[in-house]
């Protein structure tokens, strides 16, 4: 899976969870700051993104996971 | 000192008769019914399938990702208060969050998310419940999250006393006014519990109507085919404001608050007191704390949920605690039961009929209980002028509160 991708499917899950327009989901972009997801809706989103990329993000991980690029890359690392 | 008046500036509701205030009234004032088939496959199964679903879906009023955050009860208390909250015209009045409060209380709470997180739990694992769960189904989230729409700073609160927590909550609105710690208080009760696990308790206890042949018909207060009440979902919600506030900016008032009485029955879990003990003090308190005379009081929308033992009850205690004068109403009939929202639909109505100078009817009363020795506004609404009203709830647990409403 590439980058782009990622980011893809990243996007449908932000959009369905909590409200993010798709066209504003790249690898530079805040979750809390840039794309305004809270504590909760990120917790549904690693959920979520731990079903569609067959992965698993430890809590202890979520907390380092600040940008969409920091997600994709640790999802490319374990896919 | 002189005593605080209250009145009431904003109304708001979503109910089985309509998707705000002015359809569901006129809805009543037809006499239509509420109530219909319930066709979800998981209904077969079950011995009651019929209720009083809401009219017009919150799906329809609220974006889809702030509906996941919510439960039902939480979205339909957010939709009725943001109606009586426009109404009232304070949105731009400059008015101090510092002394706006909420008052929302539901009878049962968001069992719709405790039902359907639990069938995650069991399908899928503890991972994937959601992390609203919490918010979604505590007690106090209607009024919590109207209270954060709002931006209202002087206390939210959620009182719950079954099918009388409606009425119980607009009474704490009218302490918390008179106590100097709100000029404004958004109060009201919400309910949303059409599952089949609530529908099977209520079964269980023998006290739903079974009508199920006949939905329209099937709530049916007073009369002598009455056999349980039916189960209705929404919620109701009103502006309370000190009334030299609302004098001050100009604002149109519908009604004074102008008393309340609560008791509690400490007789029966769920039986009402035969001789209705605990309503006729409830009843008496607030005509007392109004101070009107019982001759004052020519209108009673009643509880009346369409059961035999309770609906002959609260003619006895009427009858002891007001006389045989008024004219009484059960809206029930129509919207059938709201449970914790009962009491605020049911304060609405009773605030409309002073001003319209109407008595919405009690439709299905056709062959009247011998017991039922008060004038009722049968099956079809009664014009009529009505300077004060009473509005009596009950509910499981012995709670009983009264409330009285007149003119401005």
């Amino acid at each position: 899976m590439t980058r782009d991708e990622i980011t893809a499917g990243l996007a449908e899950i932000l959009e369905e969870v909590a409200g993010v327009n798709p066209d504003d989901v790249a690898e530079g972009k805040s979750f809390t700051d840039d794309l305004d997801v809270d504590s909760l809706s990120m917790v549904e989103v690693v959920v979520a993104a731990e079903e569609k990329f067959g992965v698993k993000i430890p809590d202890n991980e979520v907390q380092n996971l600040k940008t969409v690029g920091d997600a994709v890359s640790y999802i490319e690392a374990q896919s | 000192m002189s005593r605080i008046d209250v009145v009431v500036t904003g109304l708001g509701a979503t109910t089985p008769l309509g998707g705000d205030v002015a359809s569901t009234w006129d809805a009543m004032l037809a006499g239509r019914s509420g109530v219909s088939p319930l066709t979800q496959e998981w209904a077969a199964q079950l011995p009651v399938r019929i209720a009083a679903q809401l009219a017009v879906e919150p799906s329809g009023l609220l974006d889809r990702v702030k509906l996941r955050r919510l439960d039902r009860s939480e979205a339909i208390a957010l939709i009725a208060a943001h109606q009586a909250w426009g109404d009232s015209g304070l949105a731009d009045s400059g008015l101090d969050p510092e002394r706006l409060g909420v008052s929302i209380g539901s009878g049962i709470g968001g069992a719709l998310t405790l039902l359907a997180q639990d069938d995650i739990l069991e399908a899928s694992g503890p991972r994937r419940v959601s992390p609203h769960t919490i918010p979604m189904l505590m007690p106090n989230g209607p009024a919590a999250w109207v209270g954060l729409e709002l931006g209202a700073r002087a206390g939210v609160h959620s009182v719950a006393s079954a099918c009388a927590t409606g009425a119980e909550a607009i009474a704490l609105g009218l302490d918390m006014i008179r106590a100097g710690r709100a000029d404004v208080v958004v109060a009201g009760g919400t309910e949303a519990v059409i599952h089949p696990l609530p529908l099977a308790g209520f079964s269980s206890m023998r006290a739903m109507s079974t009508r199920n042949d006949d939905p329209e018909r099937a709530s049916r207060p007073w009369d002598k085919g009455r056999d349980g009440f039916v189960i209705g979902e929404g919620a109701g919600v009103v502006v309370l404001e000190r009334a030299e506030h609302a004098v001050a900016r100009g604002a149109r008032v519908y009604a004074r608050l102008a008393g309340s009485g609560i008791t509690s029955d400490g007789f029966d879990i769920v039986q009402p007191h035969p001789e209705g003990a605990g309503a006729i003090r409830a009843i008496a308190k607030a005509i007392s704390d109004a101070d009107v005379a019982k001759s004052d009081i020519v209108h009673v929308n009643a509880h009346a949920t369409s059961t035999p033992v309770g609906d002959l009850a609260e003619i006895t205690a009427l009858r002891v605690a007001l006389g045989d004068h008024p004219v009484l109403t059960a809206t029930k009939s129509m919207s059938g039961h709201l449970l914790g929202a009962a009491g605020a639909l049911e304060s609405i109505a009773t605030i409309l009929t002073i001003r319209d100078s109407v008595v919405p009817p009690t439709i299905n009363l056709d062959d009247p209980d011998d017991s039922l020795t008060l004038d009722v506004a049968a099956n079809k609404a009664r014009h009529m002028d009505v300077p004060a009203a009473l509005n009596n709830s009950f509910g499981f647990g012995g709670h009983n509160v009264a409330l009285v409403f007149t003119r401005p």
